[in-house]
């Protein structure tokens, strides 16, 4: 995923949450938004920015960004969902 | 005509206190303001007419109608004479069989021997049943209408004058029902004439071509084309359009499993006996020459297509998927549903790429028109829906349209709007563009808020200041209905000046007066009502706009009863039922989150599977990864987002980076150019479903003809579920389907298809709490208990207007065309609209040395395209408009990458552009057309090697 367009879909999304609760607040909400919508690979990928610094990012996506748990490992091989 | 189960009782029911009189002797009772011709319907006699019609208000004009009544002079018209109690009327005598006949002779005098309505003729019928034939004493001498000429202009229906009586029942519905005004009667005495316009002729006229006049025609002077070729039908079937959000309910006519016409359904919930151009007419795309009817597999978008059989499709199609997986792992795949798909298929393409694939990355074509309606609306009152029926704007005192063309996206409700207008509602239109309601016959916008585009969110603020600093707000309603905290918050933050009309003004572009104006009248008009539309959500804060909306309707009260509410205007037939199916990769059927661990194990009990509760990738972000190259194959049904998508260029550069793409369509759409696999579609003519409305509105879709492909789309998934070795998917028929649905889905619980072959159509929810659905929401309370405010801060796009690009573009819809235009392109449709054009205004336009006409480049940052110019001031200065019908013009190759943070709706609305003249086709045009040249050629082989199907 384009990181560019990654940190600017977390900016946005900070922006709104800026104006909810207050910037001091947001990186709360902001983390659950992600948490909840985002693919674990694209949460994978900002994590991994967020780790080098995060360039872009504003203050309460950092944040974050930075207070989310590691996604789950995604497999490599073939597997369905069925255990059947 | 009507249909062929048509009950007519001659004029419209009334509602009011009993009446009871004596007709024929027997007593009735009937409600006040019944008309006695009604009153005989009802007590099981037919008085004879041709003028009077229950659909439109009666006249009076032909006197067939005529009655004896004790006590009155006369032979008064049944019509138009209202009940009285103790009234006697005598219906039927020697004296008025007379008198009915010396009218229906003349007017035989005067018609053709044969017309096109056949023995359906209400004036051949009526003629039968006095005993006239069809010669008259008057014989063939004198003057007659029998030379004129014939109207044919219309694509769809002729205009006979010479079987015309001019009853006028063309023009009462073309006001009453429509409200185009497009019909007159011209002259006087024998030389009345229907006309349409100024004698424009039909095509050329301002007829919308909505069939109603037609419809209403007692003699066959209207009449369809399809009716005059194949004869009269056989048999007629109830569906559902297939077409916008509307969903209106027909009854389709047909012979030998071939539909001869589309006839409104008079008790349609939706559409109330209503259609409109595409619905009623432009059905003929379904037996187009273009379907792909077997199925056809390649390697590489660059080979040929073969086609092969249906096992050897599905055999390849999952040997390609299970080697992806196995390469690239168990994420690199998912699936697109669209509003193509009925219910049950949504569900069986999302539970294929759950279940089968063991991924979520399965999305929808909401994502790319109402998805922040569904973010929006969920976290302000609990459900990701509308709040009312269409019903409730007969109840509607103030309308409210935001970003939205109901005249052309959603036709049939667009005319119920214009007749409550006309009744005396009040209108308030967003929009940056003229639209039609702001200024059309009889119906004239109190307020046009003509808003700079990307701008809805300060507006809504604005509108919100005015209510909270002037006193509006409902307080008695939001203490009792909304949480206090974030109410307060919300009151404080609106009432800053920063969100005042006239600080905003320069923001906006609306002047402050007009603001303060509408508001003052939404908030204190009577019942007030948001209708709003892509204009709203297409933008970057798409879903904090519907919020402001939601939260304006909260803060005055507007919620919870008829006649107000937050209506969003779903563009297609089925975006609402795909959303609610879980078409979504963060969440099961219902709108429950993935997370949700008790609705997560019910899907696994039922499904046989362990399901990821994490979220997959949503449409943009499938593009994105397979450009990284983590996403390699696609299953798409019904959904073309090589057209429909912004930022063409990227998207198609996405598609041609997977593996294998497998598209199930109709035809060879955009996004079929880059397919490996081909399962040839069916349209709605061809399955048994259900479609979701833009009221929640859950209707059955019934089968017509077989697919013309050998298997339902139903059928299809399922099959290539199996392929993939998933065994869950037994079902016989779509009922199951639907059974199924309801089990795994609180607000479904009590749909079946059983129930709704005997109700008709159910609202959702459905269920023990709402056993017979729920037409209007948050009664008493909103779902989710109290209603939630959010502060919702104006964030100007990123999209910004600079000395390169000086304009900005905004897209829509028209009439006559649908979404990318697969369907109607291919029918006669295109004699209105046969390609997308700029709307600019003439100060742009004159500044650039563009006329009218000319060809003109429009380019971005993401591209550039050439359209043909059309000079017009519905456009504001420094704003341009287009369409996205046609392919070849292009409109996505300007439209950036810019989305709503919520949910990643593209920003459509907002395009900075700049317009230059030019006498070639753009880069990208020449290579589309290059490309779609080799795509067809590679498809003609297959055809032509494949031999006749």
């Amino acid at each position: 995923m384009n990181i560019d367009h990654l940190v600017s879909m977390a900016n946005d999304i900070s922006n709104f949450f800026d104006g909810e609760v207050g910037e001091q607040e947001a990186h709360t909400s902001v983390a659950l938004h992600i948490s909840r919508y985002w693919d674990p690979r694209m949460r994978q990928q900002i994590i991994a920015h967020a780790a080098i610094g995060g360039e872009g990012l504003c203050k309460s996506a950092l944040e974050a960004v930075r207070a989310l748990p590691p996604p789950p490992l995604r497999d490599v091989g073939a597997t369905r969902g069925s255990n059947g | 005509m009507y249909a062929l189960n048509h009950h007519d009782h001659g004029t419209p029911a009334v509602h009011g206190a009993p009446v009871t009189l004596s007709i024929d002797g027997a007593d009735v009772t009937v409600p006040a303001g019944t008309s006695v011709m009604r009153a005989a319907a009802a007590a099981g006699g037919a008085i004879p007419k041709l003028c009077a019609t229950n659909t439109l208000k009666s006249f009076g004009s032909c006197r067939v109608c005529m009655v004896e009544i004790e006590g009155q002079r006369g032979f008064p018209a049944s019509c138009t004479t209202l009940v009285a109690p103790g009234m006697k009327v005598k219906t039927d005598s020697e004296r008025l069989k007379k008198l009915r006949s010396g009218i229906v002779e003349l007017y035989l005098s005067d018609h053709p021997q044969a017309d096109a309505a056949g023995d359906r003729s209400e004036l051949r019928q009526v003629a039968k049943k006095l005993g006239l034939g069809s010669t008259t004493r008057y014989g063939e001498d004198g003057q007659t209408h029998l030379e004129a000429c014939k109207d044919e202009s219309n694509p769809y229906f002729t205009f006979d004058p010479a079987a015309c009586i001019v009853c006028s029942r063309c023009v009462r519905a073309c006001n009453e029902v429509q409200g185009t005004f497009a019909l007159t009667v011209q002259g006087r005495g024998f030389d009345s004439r229907i006309v349409a316009s100024q004698d424009d002729g039909f095509k050329e006229s301002e007829c919308v071509s909505c069939g109603a006049c037609v419809e209403s025609c007692p003699t066959g002077a209207l009449t369809e084309k399809s009716l005059q070729i194949a004869g009269q039908p056989a048999e007629a079937i109830k569906t559902t359009c297939a077409y916008c959000g509307v969903g209106c309910s027909f009854t389709a006519e047909v012979k030998d499993q071939q539909v001869v016409r589309m006839v409104p359904d008079r008790d349609g919930g939706a559409n109330r006996g209503h259609a409109c151009v595409k619905g009623r007419f432009a059905y003929g795309y379904a037996t187009h020459a273009d379907r792909i009817t077997r199925p056809m597999i390649r390697a590489k978008i660059t080979d040929p297509w073969r086609e092969v059989s249906w096992d050897e499709a599905f055999e390849y199609a999952a040997s390609e998927f299970r080697r992806i997986q196995e390469k690239y792992g168990r994420y690199s795949v998912g699936g697109i549903t669209s509003s193509r798909c009925t219910n049950e298929e949504a569900f069986l393409v999302q539970k294929l790429v759950r279940a089968a694939l063991g991924t979520n990355n399965v999305d929808t074509c909401a994502r790319v028109c109402h998805s922040p309606t569904g973010y929006g609306l969920k976290n302000t009152m609990g459900e990701s829906a509308g709040t009312q029926n269409f019903d409730s704007i007969t109840r509607c005192d103030v309308i409210l349209v935001i970003g939205a063309n109901p005249t052309d996206g959603h036709p049939v409700f667009g005319s119920r709007m214009k007749r409550r207008l006309r009744e005396g509602a009040k209108l308030i239109v967003a929009d940056p563009r003229e639209i039609d309601l702001v200024r059309s016959p009889h119906v004239q916008a109190d307020y046009h808020l003509q808003l700079r585009p990307g701008t809805n969110v300060a507006l809504l603020n604005c509108l919100a200041h005015v209510v909270v600093t002037e006193g509006l707000v409902n307080e008695k309603f939001v203490a009792e209905r909304c949480e206090p905290g974030p109410l307060q918050r919300w009151k404080d933050f609106v009432s800053q000046p920063k969100n005042s009309p006239e600080v905003m003004e320069s923001v906006t572009g609306v002047p402050a007066r007009l603001v303060r104006g509408a508001a003052r009248l939404y908030a204190t008009g009577g019942n007030g009502a948001i209708y709003y539309g892509l204009g709203v959500t297409e933008h970057s804060q798409g879903s904090t706009a519907v919020m402001g909306i939601a939260q304006l309707a909260m803060a005055t009260g507007n919620l919870g009863r008829e006649g107000v509410g937050v209506n969003p205007l779903r563009g297609q037939n089925n975006v609402q039922g795909s959303c609610d199916m879980g078409s979504f990769p963060h969440e099961l059927s219902g709108y429950r989150h993935l997370s949700d661990e008790a609705t997560r194990q019910s899907f696994e009990k039922d499904w046989g599977v362990t399901l990821d509760p994490e979220p997959g990738l949503r449409i943009p972000n499938m593009l994105e990864a397979a450009l990284e190259g983590s996403f390699k194959a696609l299953y798409v049904e019904g959904e073309d987002p090589a057209q429909s998508d912004p930022n063409t260029q990227h998207v198609t550069a996405g598609l041609a980076a997977m593996e294998c793409v497998v598209v199930q369509d109709l035809f060879l759409n955009e996004t079929a150019k880059y397919a490996h696999v081909f399962f040839p579609g069916s349209s709605f003519l061809e399955k048994d479903g259900t479609f979701t409305n833009a009221e929640r509105r859950i209707a059955l879709v019934r089968k017509i003809m077989e697919p013309l492909g050998g298997l339902a789309d139903w059928e299809v998934t399922v099959r290539f579920a199996k392929a993939l070795g998933y065994e869950g998917m037994n079902y016989t028929h779509p009922s199951e389907i639907m059974d199924e649905i309801a089990r795994l889905t609180p607000t479904f619980t009590g749909v079946s298809f059983e129930k709704l072959e005997r109700e008709g159509s159910i609202q959702w929810p459905c269920n023990g709490a709402a056993p017979q659905g729920t037409p209007t929401m948050h009664v008493g309370e909103f779902v989710r208990g109290k209603g939630r405010f959010f502060i919702t801060e104006y964030v100007p796009t990123q999209e910004k207007v600079n000395a390169k690009f000086p304009l900005i573009l905004t897209t829509g819809r028209i009439l006559s065309q649908y979404n990318v235009g697969a369907q109607t392109r291919r029918t006669p449709n295109v004699a209105w609209h046969d390609e997308d054009r700029l709307e600019i205004h003439p100060h742009d336009a004159e500044e650039r040395g563009i006329a009218n006409q000319d060809w003109v480049g429009v380019a971005s940052r993401a591209g550039t395209t050439v359209l043909r110019a059309c000079i017009t001031e519905k456009v504001q200065p420094g704003v341009v408009y287009t369409t996205f019908h046609f392919p070849e013009s292009g409109a996505n190759v300007i439209t950036t990458e810019n989305s709503d943070w919520a949910t990643n709706c593209p920003e459509y609305k907002v395009t900075a552009v700049q317009v230059s003249k030019v006498h070639q086709p753009s880069q990208w045009q020449k290579r589309h057309a290059e490309m779609d040249r080799k795509q067809k050629e590679l498809l003609r082989r297959a055809r032509a090697q494949a031999g006749p199907a």
